[in-house]
């Protein structure tokens, strides 16, 4: 009993003493500023490696001009790699402030810091043993700086192609959507046509889309129209299947209360079902959206006059592995950057679900 | 605005999956005068529900007829407004939007949006127009449903259970905000519920319903001066009268029908 409450006090004790002192974590200033130091210091390492490392290997140091606004600018591929890095150290740092003002942001950007730091160092490393020692398996393993050097020497080239890809995928992808969450509704609301157009979507939507590559090909007009018709039919076919499934769970309770409050019919669809299938519609479009990206860039690479999947074709014929990795970046920040623009507009859309724990 | 409710032989038989038939109502006869406050308690499966829906046109009598102003009710119309006992708010529209849905759906939006406003004062939500749903208590919740189904002027109001799903004090609360918008408004109200002080305190006639098959077994006038109080002693003498009713029909053995 006594010793209870002796210890009793001294835990108490302990927890008061403790309050003052300043808690070492993302909150402390000293801690976000080390934290910070941490995250571009592996950059900062790749950019002095890529300077002081003495080029050991047999590798040529072309140089190119880059041509920007009428200026002419002489460049080599190291030159790039560093201006990449110091960018990508810039980026942080404006990251590190911005962050500053917001509580949840500070914890995340510490939390990244480790990882972000040890990507710069495996760039460093990835930059010895491919370009300043070339100990990797060469020409598969080139280094970052020499990856960099596909878009000083095939820049506009990679552009088109990029561009190419981009515009393939907004065509293909944008008709799929609306003809998916088109479908969709009409499956979703009307019996028949579930009765009628479901289990076929039930039984080809589970086909890869590119199997149907060769009538694509054959019966459409042209190759461009081909890959559309194919990225067309791999987001249709999904978003159409969730969104009737979102229409169709909509409780009947929503759809009286509309009716009370003087809704019509068409007014149900677009009020009620539709806004209630928004969840499910989303996750039709994020899934459609993964199948997408592989099904352009498979049909790039299976008859594309152009396109990233093009160029990495091409590249290899060539054995130019060091473009296929540039094309390889590429499609991961291109990729990236999309799913980061439907994140954001599926937020937006679905704000009103924020904070519901789901289901 | 208000109007008047004649149900006349009203008779409602659900038949489920299985075949099975139950005789949800049964010869129902109930006169509703405009501007009147009529409560309808009873146990639950009584058939209050039941009722409640055809008189909105959610539902269809197989026998009888129910109409509003002498004309017959044949669907829903906005002229008679509902709220449901919970969840019935569209969780992605926010409060302010939740209320102004019935002026968008019949395109009066434009002409009336300063409506919005005042309904959303008038149940003292001030401030909660942009908060969706889920963020909300229970309370604020069927506040919001009553406001929504009032922005239309029904000229009667039908509420199913509006309070069953609220703690006492908010279901103090809520129901003098009732009897305020009743007032002002002078609609027509007919609420369900199992909560016989509820009843007595708010309206002008109690129809007492006893379930299998469902029907109206008395109906009692409550003619105590308003503002009442809920611990007066004509006030308990008729929760008691009320009371035994319900113990008198609960102890008659209820011959099982269609089961
Ligand atoms: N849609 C339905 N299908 C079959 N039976 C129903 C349906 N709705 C209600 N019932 C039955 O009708 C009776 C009355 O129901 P209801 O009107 O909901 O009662 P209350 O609202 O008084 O609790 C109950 O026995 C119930 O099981
Ligand atoms: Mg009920």
């Amino acid at each position: 009993m006594n010793t209870a409450t002796v210890k009793l006090s001294a835990t108490v004790k302990e927890s008061i003493t403790d309050k003052p002192k300043a808690a070492w974590n993302y909150k402390n200033g000293a801690y976000f500023l080390l934290k910070a130091l941490l995250t571009v210091s592996g950059f900062v390492i790749a950019v002095a490696v890529n300077i002081f490392f003495p080029q050991k290997a047999a590798v040529e140091i072309k140089n190119y001009t880059l041509s920007i606004f009428g200026l002419n600018i002489g460049l080599t591929m190291n030159d790039l790699y560093r201006a990449l890095l110091v960018g990508l150290i810039l980026i942080y740092t404006v990251s590190a402030i911005r962050s500053l003002a917001d509580k949840d942001k500070r914890k995340k950007f510490c939390k990244n810091a480790a990882f972000r730091s040890a990507l710069g160092l495996a760039l460093a490393v990835w930059d010895i043993g491919g370009t300043k020692l070339q100990i990797f398996a060469q020409p598969f393993f080139p280094g970052p700086a020499q990856v960099a050097e596909a878009y000083l020497a095939d820049g506009e080239y990679v552009l088109q192609n990029t561009l190419y890809s981009l515009r393939l995928y907004s065509a293909g992808f944008s008709c799929g959507v609306l003809l998916g969450v088109g479908t969709g509704i009409l499956i979703g609301w009307f019996p028949k046509v579930y009765y009628w157009v479901y289990p076929v979507l039930k039984i080809t939507g589970v086909v890869p889309a590119v199997a149907w590559m060769p009538f694509a090909l054959t019966l459409l007009p042209n190759s461009f129209t081909a890959a559309v018709f194919l990225i067309v039919i791999c987001a249709w076919f999904q978003i159409a299947f969730l969104t009737a499934q979102g229409i169709q769970s909509t409780p009947k309770q929503n759809y009286e209360a509309a009716r009370i409050l003087g809704s019509d019919p068409v007014d149900l669809i677009f009020h009620v079902a539709v806004p209630h299938a928004m969840p499910d519609i989303f996750t039709g479009i994020t899934s459609a959206n993964a199948m997408a990206f592989t099904t352009l860039v498979m049909s790039e690479m299976l008859g594309q006059p152009g396109g990233l999947g093009y160029y990495i074709n091409q590249s290899k014929v060539w054995s130019a592995y060091y473009k296929v990795l540039a094309a390889i970046v590429i499609m991961a920040v291109l990729f990236s950057l999309i799913n980061h623009i439907i994140g954001r507009i599926q937020k937006h859309t679905l704000r009103w679900q924020e904070g519901v724990v789901k289901k | 605005m208000s109007s008047s409710i004649n149900i006349s032989q009203v008779d409602r038989i659900y038949t489920d999956t299985d075949g099975r038939t139950v005789q949800a109502l049964k010869n129902v006869d109930l006169d509703i005068k405009a501007g009147e406050f009529i409560s309808l308690i009873g146990p639950s499966g009584c058939g209050k529900t039941t009722l409640l829906r055809l008189i909105a046109g959610l539902d269809k009598p197989q026998a009888g007829q129910l109409s509003i102003d002498g004309r017959k009710i044949t669907g829903v119309d906005p002229e008679r407004g509902y709220v449901f006992q919970q969840g019935s708010l569209f969780p992605w529209l926010d409060i302010g939007h939740n209320i102004a849905y019935g002026l968008r759906a019949r395109g009066q939006l434009k002409q009336k949006k300063a409506k919005v406003g005042e309904y959303i004062s008038m149940v003292g939500l001030d401030g909660f127009e942009k908060s969706y749903p889920h963020q909300i208590s229970g309370g604020m919740a069927q506040r919001v449903a009553i406001a929504r189904a009032l922005i239309n002027e029904p000229k009667a109001l039908l509420l199913d259970e509006p309070m069953g799903a609220l703690d006492s004090f908010t279901r103090a609360d809520l129901q003098d905000k009732l009897l305020e918008l009743w007032k002002e408004n002078g609609t027509t109200m007919i609420l369900v519920t199992h909560d016989i002080d509820e009843a007595i305190y708010l309206s002008d006639r109690i129809v007492i319903m006893t379930p299998r098959p469902g029907k109206i077994s008395r109906v009692i006038e409550v003619d105590l001066p308003r503002p009442r109080h809920r611990g007066g002693i004509e006030f308990l003498a008729m929760r008691k009268e009320i009371l035994e009713l319900f113990e008198l029909a609960q102890a008659q053995p209820q011959p099982e029908y269609n089961i």
